[in-house]
């Protein structure tokens, strides 16, 4: 048994998601291989290389996979993955994108965002936005997943010393091309792998009241995200968006300032280690899931929490 | 161009979904079924550019029950033309679902189709990037904009660091996420006029199609439950419990 491991990356570093990823493929066993497709992305191969427990790196380097486009990498992954008993790909916005392509063109089921592994084919995953969770077996020939990060430790980024093998294959389809991008620029840490993530909801108002939040983290060295309703207002842009269609997180600490607590945004959050809900409104359903509820005006009670921790 | 939007009749979004005592699913007896909100979204962008005068035909397509013809008549009300449901009272997985739109497209030919980028039921996110693979279209997954331009279709989409535009050849595929636009009511005189609009009716054997799949559900529970913790007083006792008792700043 051998699986594939998608790496998740910039072409230029190696992205966390990955070291969660090879996790899950550890806990399902056997030798574990990771490609690379992207462009000079020589430094990633080196990096992955270095994961612990990995056995192969192999490196498809194309200017064709410079922007993952999924017309040109699933092609790749489908005709590398037909030897492997598993595909793996972290539950981001780019797995997501590119692994249900991978597993129509190789006519078997996704998995989709496993949280943990039952054995080598069965998994748990969430449905219903959290409020269940389904055990679901595959008999397929090659089982094609996605791993929820939170659900799984990284391995550890150091310690192996895997060999790298450049491999080549389907290239430019040219049903598609990159036009631009605008990514977010932050010194704070990304938002998955942040320790502590202070959120912002409807009650902050406006988006230039997001600047208590942004105090607060940079006190705390925490990430900033928010709710649909603040992304959906306009206050801070999509990337911030914590729950069922945004981002999934577990940090150790996470504060929700001004949100009630709408199931779509548990279900982003509700596996934090301990949460902090501050809220004027003491009827919040935040409360009901919130380790420390303090009912108190955001707008006193924020600036007062940055000056004291 | 025609256009081609996949919808799916799921559990109210606002419905709190309750686990059967058997473990066998989630119990959607008496329960409010509506169109899944990222397809009204799919709707919404369909009819949106048929006013823009850039598509010439609306085809609406559904997997489902026989009750799945209410979304259908709801997506005809806000502005769909016809409508067609694949008739199928199983739990079909999201491949099934791509190999009968896949059936679909081959008897349509759409420029273009329009779908959400996930159900909130079954959360998978998958059907549109299959179906990209079967047809072998290009692919706009959740998308924020979607402008046609001659034989292209510039889609931005959200991404984890912030928003990614590419130009797809048409025909191509959008899945579409949350702030693509604002899904519109359907008026009465429209929900009216809606129940004399065309709605056909085929089976997945009509269309050559098998559904069969790879992965079963072994049993569904409910996930493990949060209590609530403590109310604090002030901002001061909230600092000295994190700090001595949960030990997390």
């Amino acid at each position: 048994m051998t699986i594939l491991v998608i790496a998740e990356h910039t072409n230029a570093a190696l992205a966390p998601a990955t070291l969660n990823t090879v996790a899950a493929a550890a806990k399902i066993g056997g030798d574990i291989h990771v490609l690379v497709a992207g462009a000079a992305c020589g430094p990633v191969a080196e990096a992955a290389g270095k994961i612990a427990g990995v056995a192969k790196v192999l490196v498809a380097d194309d200017a064709a996979f410079a922007h993952q486009l999924p017309e040109n990498v699933a092609p790749l992954i489908a005709e590398l993955g037909k030897g492997y008993s598993h595909i793996l790909a972290a539950a981001t916005s780019n797995g997501k994108n590119i692994l249900p392509r991978v597993a129509a063109a190789l006519d078997v089921d996704q998995i989709s965002e496993i949280i943990a592994v039952e054995s080598a084919d069965t998994f748990k995953r969430p449905i219903y936005a959290g409020n269940a969770i389904a055990t679901v077996q595959s008999s397929a020939a090659v089982k094609v997943i996605t791993v929820r990060s939170t659900g799984f430790d990284p391995v550890a980024a150091e310690g192996g010393s895997a060999a790298v093998e450049a491999v080549g294959g389907a290239t430019d389809a040219g049903k598609s091309a990159f036009v631009g991008e605008e990514l977010a620029k932050s010194d704070r840490p990304e938002l998955t792998a942040a320790k502590i993530v202070v959120s912002g909801g409807r009650g902050m108002q406006n988006g230039d009241n997001f600047k208590h939040l942004y105090a607060l983290a940079d006190k705390l060295g925490a990430a900033v995200g928010a709710s649909r309703a603040a992304v959906d207002a306009g206050f801070v842009p999509n990337d911030m968006q914590v729950g069922q269609t945004g981002k999934i997180v577990a940090p150790q600490l996470y504060i929700a300032v001004g949100i009630s607590g709408a199931i779509q945004h548990l279900a982003g959050m509700k596996d934090s280690k301990v949460i902090v809900a501050i809220n004027k409104d003491e009827e919040a359903p935040i409360f009901q899931v919130a380790d420390y509820g303090l009912v108190a005006d955001l707008f006193d009670a924020v600036p007062e929490l940055e000056k004291l921790v | 161009m025609k256009v081609l939007v996949a919808v799916k009749r799921v559990v109210d979004y606002n419905v709190k979904v309750r686990v059967k005592a058997d473990n066998s699913g989630v119990d959607l007896a008496n329960v409010k079924m509506s169109m899944n909100p990222f397809c009204e979204i799919a709707v919404e962008e369909a009819v949106r550019l048929k006013e823009k005068g850039v598509a010439s035909e609306i085809v609406v397509v559904t997997i489902g029950p026989a009750t799945a013809q209410e979304q259908l008549r709801t997506a005809l009300a806000l502005g769909a033309d016809r409508a067609i449901l694949v008739e199928s009272s199983d739990e079909l997985n999201s491949l099934a679902v791509a190999k009968l739109l896949k059936a679909v497209v081959d008897k349509e030919q759409p420029q273009l189709v329009i779908m959400g980028k996930q159900a909130i039921d079954s959360d998978n996110n998958q059907t549109g990037q299959m179906l990209g693979a079967l047809t072998g279209f290009g692919q706009g997954t959740f998308a924020s904009k979607v402008e046609v331009a001659g034989d292209k279709v510039n889609v931005t989409r959200e991404i984890d660091g912030g928003l990614q535009t590419v130009a797809l050849s048409l025909p191509a595929i959008v899945t579409t996420d949350l702030r693509l636009n604002e899904p519109r009511y359907a008026s009465l005189p429209n929900i009216m006029k809606a129940k004399k609009k065309p709605l056909e009716s085929v089976t997945p054997a009509d269309l050559g199609v098998s559904t069969a799949s790879t992965v079963k559900t072994l049993k569904v529970e409910a996930p493990a439950t949060r209590s609530a913790g403590i109310k604090v007083k002030s901002v001061a006792e909230l600092v000295e419990k994190l700090k001595n008792e949960a030990k997390v700043i």
